[in-house]
């Protein structure tokens, strides 16, 4: 079980979020993991949604787009551009959920070389006002609670 | 709290004299003149910052005559905490996934690697 820790940073003066975490795995194999279509799908959703990719030209001025399925119905989609791809320590790209059409992220994923074969990725993610990013900071309530629940049940299933 | 009280704590505390404000009122409740006092600034302008924080439900004005103490109100602040503690803790659980499948990865390359061994 990894014990790397996830830390978030909500900027007070900028409309930013940012998401630093280390991981056991060297530089390549991580950006592959972020940059792969199949590996990618494999671990971004959350974990009660299957994540279809539905476009991804992973090269710098590319596109992408993926679906959120539950049991097989939409419940949220995305898209944006690769604003660019520099294997295997930097990746850009712009980011929409299509419920907010007019609302568009700017994401920078910056993958640093740790020593014994580690890598600590920083996202860094500028919205367009701090409004909006409050709004996304308050969305984790919402799958957390579910998958909190989610947890107590499979707990109290455990111990029945 | 809902999402707009959220909004107006993240701009209340946008601002440094605000985030001092606060972090003085941590230690305990002080009126608007011992508040000022530290600072090159009128009690007027802390008023004014004051009325920012109370606005984002920060602080609140006890009823005592004259002195009338800011009290910070730290139960918001510890919501927020947790409200952001939610959102890491959503991350956390994508990027165990990604631990996972980098294990996955890894053991898959050392099998690659383990038959090309053999055909050679």
């Amino acid at each position: 079980m990894s014990t790397n820790r996830t830390e978030i940073v909500a900027d007070e003066r900028v409309p930013t979020i940012k998401i630093i975490r280390e991981f056991d795995a060297p530089r390549e194999r991580v950006f592959r993991a972020w940059t792969d279509p199949e590996l990618y799908a494999q671990w971004v959703g959350p974990r009660s949604v299957t994540t279809k990719v539905t476009k991804w030209t992973a090269r710098t001025g590319g596109e992408w787009a993926f679906t959120n399925l539950v049991d097989g119905q939409e419940v949220a989609s995305f898209f944006g551009s690769f604003h660019e791809v520099r294997a295997p320590e930097r990746l850009v790209w712009t980011f929409t959920w299509e419920g907010a059409p007019d609302g568009v992220s700017l994401e920078t994923m910056t993958f640093e070389e740790l020593p014994g074969g580690r890598t600590r990725v920083t996202g860094l993610s500028v919205v367009e006002s701090f409004e909006t990013r409050e709004q996304i900071l308050a969305s984790g309530m919402e799958v957390g609670v579910v998958e909190g629940y989610e947890k107590l049940d499979e707990l109290l299933a455990r111990s029945a | 709290m809902a999402r707009d009280q959220l909004s107006r704590v993240f701009a209340a505390l946008a601002d440094p004299t605000r985030r001092d404000l606060v972090a003085r009122l941590s230690l305990g409740d002080a009126t608007v003149g011992e508040l000022a006092a530290p600072y090159r600034l009128t009690p007027q302008a802390i008023s004014k910052h004051l009325k920012v924080l109370e606005e984002a439900g920060l602080v609140t004005r006890r009823r005592d005559a004259q002195r009338r103490p800011v009290h910070l109100e730290a139960e918001v602040l510890d919501q927020m905490t947790a409200w952001i503690e939610r959102y890491r803790a959503q991350a956390e659980e994508r990027f165990r996934r990604l631990d996972a499948l980098l294990d996955r990865m890894a053991a898959e390359e050392d099998e690659q690697h383990q038959q090309r061994e053999d055909q050679s």
